[in-house]
């Protein structure tokens, strides 16, 4: 008995490491279960990165384990490359200041891109104006 | 036992030196905006970090939910 919460832990630990992105939600992607799981889930959806998502819900020791070993108390959390970058408030957060798309290795937002300056128009240093 | 939106500000006030915060919330969600010099130079996890560590265990039970943005204070203090 006292080793499954191990193996529980191992699981959630292998997880981790064999998705670069991976989800730890309540609910899944197209049925969430809660708001901040939706908006976490729905963000990486609109900037179309791929990733591996886990209900938490069908077992009470997912979440136990998986808060200790992140040292995160909440859900969703997000892990990329190994590390926990963050829950819903942090996403929201790192995608409206593009810091995702970095975190993601996304091309940068176009919706995000500094427009381009139009080029500077100089006056002509005449003004001609042609009358008939 | 319910809890107050004061009662989260008051505690992470008193528990991470020179904050600022400010907490809505209905006792079960709440949300709060938390400034702190404590959170210069620390990435957005460690600023949360240190104030989920404020409440521990009682996230997710008593404090069903808290939204929370940090921000790093520029002056140790105001006064």
């Amino acid at each position: 008995m006292s080793d499954e919460p191990n193996q529980m832990r191992d699981a959630i630990q292998s997880a981790i490491s064999e998705n670069r992105v991976i989800l730890f939600m309540k609910g899944t992607p197209e049925h969430p279960a809660c708001g901040f799981s939706a908006r976490t889930a729905g963000i990486l959806q609109s900037v179309g990165q791929p990733f591996a998502a886990v209900d938490v819900l069908p077992d009470p020791r997912i979440r136990q384990e998986l808060s200790a070993l992140s040292n995160w108390p909440t859900i969703p959390q997000l892990f990329v490359d190994g590390e926990l970058v963050g829950g819903c408030d942090i996403i929201t957060e790192m995608h409206q200041t593009g810091e995702l798309h970095e975190v993601l290795g996304l091309e940068p937002d176009p919706a995000r891109q500094p427009v381009p300056e139009p080029p500077a128009v100089e006056p002509p240093p005449l003004s001609i104006e042609t009358r008939q | 036992m319910p809890v107050s939106p004061d009662e989260l500000k008051a505690r992470i006030e008193a528990q991470i030196p020179g904050a600022t915060a400010e907490v809505t919330g209905d006792g079960h969600h709440f949300n709060a905006v938390v400034a702190a010099p404590a959170f210069r130079d620390l990435p957005r996890i460690a600023q949360h970090r240190l104030v989920y560590d404020v409440f521990g265990s009682e996230l997710g039970d008593r404090i069903h939910a808290l939204s929370l943005q940090t921000r790093a204070s520029e002056t140790e203090s105001k006064l």
